[in-house]
């Protein structure tokens, strides 16, 4: 019998325990139906639903480009970086992220596909493709494969190994979610495996070649040519659009952090996924994505990566089938016995601060530090026992998770 | 043959240089994105057009006038476009026949379009199609056209839809002068697409009309077409209709040693040779599919999503053509097989796999 083995600190039972083997694969054929049928029902009704949303958030970028021409004026400069703000979303996240994904392929058309959309974000598209569709999707929530997991930066799990440099991490992931489509940019370029001294030199510096490229013409799109366009208004249209972008860095990271973050997704050993069925790799999208709940208009905002397991279950079905395919799935996960994690945004992003914060020290470093000042404070000596304590042969620092 | 670029004019370059930085604007859009919000029919664009009214022919045929963008070149009677519509959200492309007036004052054109049972574009246009929807197009094409000078002596030799490129034609040769006899096959007299337009053109004297209803007088027997016709050696012969007819005709003008008097038009491949099929690896985007011997390569790609470049998706225009880097494809029509080697290139479209094969898409 071979059951899905997940971590979650070493107190918590397996979530997916009492499941077997056939338990499982009865659970990938259930979600393979449901997959079924929204490809039998693919049609005209979603190819509308795209189109106006790509014709919308145009219409809706020209506008406030247009506004904020004449951006010196404070009301055409809020409005302006608002519709933009808004624009640069929907354009990363309903669209670009879905549209790669080949949610939208099967409408046979060149302009609206995988293999031609170039999304407005840092990273080439090409790039972000193979870190997110193959590496991310593929490995999705297994330690030391699935990069996500902290994006090299962070440690968002008690199995990932502490280092001193992860103190800082609440200050990393700020720094991270202010500047997220450079953060994208970095980690698809896996810069932290060229500091390590691995990967390829030749292709790193290709791809850094296309990088760069691409963040210069985005550049001077955003802070000289809109700015020269908008003659008096050229200062405050640099910081309109500076404002978009930030605003636009700041959603997108919040929603994502909410994906793989919040308290009760699993992760998984390395090992457990070895010749993985599909009903395991199904259930291993299930227990390692979390949703966040709201109004349709918030759906919409976050790209639908709010029904972040119903994305993770089938990445390439168009985005608007996920709201119609949830109530479905939440049924498997009650009727399989499976927790279906979701919250509100708020909650969902405090959770995962959380996380963020409390992982920045080692494991049970509360419990450790207690002991130590217990210890001291048994004998007579505080001041060496606790210095001993701190900075001596049992420093807590040195303890591996 | 050797073609001179247009010199460079101030104004070409100060359109170029705008272009460029309206590019640089855009980016990572070309202003294209943007402007075909805003009128997607403009000269420079991708060429569109405008369905402005659908009626019908028969009870299964219509006609469908269409307003061309303002690129559209014109076309020369009895040519086809090519038309790409959507159809349950995806997007199809497939050839008509032009049968419109070149002089048309409103610089419409029209095809007309008969309900293939099972035809996905053909019942969409006839029977849900709307006017207003947007089609994309491409610029005319086809060699079925009326030879330069116009013979004195023509047979127009139809059956079905077939009859589109020659109304075509004929609509265009108000004043051509020639002795035209047009032989027409359908089932009944109320399949005849243009049926009372045929009979006004006859009793106008302008062509001599020989209708056969094959539900009562059977399938034409080219054998005894002089019986019908029985100058029609003499005379240059369209033909358009089902590969059957079209075969027979080659063979009959072949034997008697007239070929060069016979044009024909075919809308469907002739599939003779179907084999074993096999798997079929897309190498630029790494779909892989498992293709049946009577599946065309271009319909198990299109079916996996993948991105096929296509024309006419007969065979004839090469629009479809890729690399075969590794394995056997079979060639749908004559059942030649082709192995892959260094610059090899398949038509997508007429082509099944035979085996494993590997494509450069």
């Amino acid at each position: 019998m071979t059951t899905l083995h997940s971590t979650q600190g070493s107190s918590q039972a397996d979530p997916a325990g009492h499941l077997t083997s056939e338990d499982i694969e009865n659970l990938g054929r259930e979600l393979d139906a449901i997959r079924a049928e929204v490809i039998a029902s693919r049609g005209e009704r979603d190819a509308a639903y795209i189109r106006r949303v790509i014709t919308g958030q145009r219409k809706l970028e020209l506008t406030s480009r247009a506004i904020l021409l004449f951006s010196l004026f404070p009301p055409a400069w809020i409005a302006g970086t608002a519709g933009l703000s808004i624009s640069k979303i929907v354009e990363n996240m309903e669209i670009g992220h879905n549209v790669l994904h080949g949610q939208w392929d099967w409408m046979r058309d060149n302009t609206i596909h995988s293999t031609t959309w170039e999304w407005d974000s840092a990273s080439p598209s090409e790039m972000w493709k193979h870190s997110h569709n193959e590496l991310h999707h593929t490995y999705t929530n297994v330690l030391g494969k699935d990069h996500d997991l902290g994006y090299g930066i962070m440690r968002v799990d008690e199995g990932q190994k502490w280092m001193p440099l992860y103190l800082a991490q609440p200050l990393w992931n700020f720094i991270n979610a202010c500047l997220f489509q450079y953060g994208i940019a970095a980690y698809d370029l896996e810069i932290g495996k060229q500091l390590k001294g691995r990967g390829d030199k030749a292709e790193f510096r290709r791809n850094g070649k296309k990088v760069l490229a691409k963040v210069r013409r985005h550049v001077t799109r955003d802070y000289v040519l809109h700015p020269l366009l908008s003659g008096p208004s050229a200062l405050t249209t640099v910081t309109a659009n500076l404002t978009a972008n930030l605003v636009r860095n700041l959603w997108t990271h919040s929603v994502i952090m909410c994906g793989h973050f919040p308290e009760g997704v699993q992760t998984f050993e390395k090992t457990s996924i070895d010749g993985e069925t599909r009903g395991q790799w199904y259930l291993r999208q299930m227990l390692g994505s979390a949703n966040i709940s709201g109004t349709p208009l918030l759906h919409f905002m976050t790209g639908n990566l709010s029904f972040q397991i119903e994305h993770h279950l089938f990445p390439d079905l168009p985005s608007n089938r996920y709201a119609e395919i949830a109530p479905q799935v939440q049924e498997l996960f009650g009727r399989y016995g499976l927790t279906y994690v979701s919250g509100s945004l708020p909650k969902q992003v405090a959770s995962a601060w959380k996380k963020v914060f409390t992982l920045s020290l080692p494991n049970d470093f509360a419990r450790k530090a207690r002991e130590a000042a217990t210890t001291a404070v048994a004998h007579a000596s505080v001041t060496t026992s606790v210095t001993r304590a701190v900075f001596g042969t049992s420093t807590i620092s040195t303890e591996a998770a | 043959m050797a073609t001179t670029a247009p010199r460079p004019t101030v104004a070409g370059a100060l359109h170029d240089r705008l272009v460029k930085f309206a590019e640089r604007v855009t980016t990572p859009l070309v202003p294209a994105d943007y402007l075909d919000i805003i009128d997607p029919l403009r000269s420079g664009a991708a060429l569109r057009g405008r369905i402005l009214d659908i009626h019908p022919e028969t009870r299964d045929a219509v006609t469908v006038v269409i307003k061309p963008g303002r690129g559209w070149r014109g076309h020369t009677p009895g040519q086809y476009v090519r038309i790409g519509i959507d159809v349950d959200g995806v997007r199809q492309w497939r050839a008509y026949s032009l049968t419109s007036e070149t002089t048309r004052a409103d610089g419409c054109i029209a095809i007309t379009t008969k309900a293939i049972p099972g035809g996905a574009v053909s019942n969409h246009l006839v029977r849900h199609a709307t006017a207003g929807t947007i089609v994309q197009l491409e610029q005319a094409s086809g060699e079925f056209t009326l030879s330069h000078p116009v013979p004195p002596k023509i047979l127009f030799l139809i059956a079905g839809s077939g009859i589109t490129p020659v109304m075509g034609m004929l609509r265009n040769m108000t004043d051509a002068g020639s002795d035209i006899v047009v032989l027409h096959s359908a089932p009944t007299a109320h399949d005849v697409i243009f049926g009372a337009e045929l009979k006004l053109m006859a009793s106008e004297g302008r062509i001599r009309l020989l209708e056969r209803h094959t539900d009562t007088a059977g399938i034409l027997d080219v054998s005894r077409l002089a019986d019908i016709v029985d100058d029609f050696a003499e005379r240059q012969t369209w033909a358009c209709g089902p590969a059957g007819l079209l075969d027979a005709l080659e063979q009959r003008f072949a034997q008697d040693g007239i070929a060069d008097r016979l044009h024909t038009e075919r809308f469907r491949p002739t599939i003779i040779a179907t084999g074993d099929g096999g798997t079929v690896t897309f190498a630029k985007t790494g779909t892989v599919v498992d293709a049946d011997g009577s599946q065309t390569l271009l319909d198990a790609g299109e079916a996996a999503g993948v991105l096929m470049p296509s024309g006419c998706r007969m065979g004839i225009c090469f629009g479809c053509v890729a690399p075969l880097r590794q394995g056997a494809v079979r060639d749908l029509r004559t059942g030649q097989v082709t192995n892959a080697a260094d610059g090899v290139v398949i038509q997508t479209c007429i082509s099944a796999a035979a085996g494993a094969c590997d494509i450069d898409l």
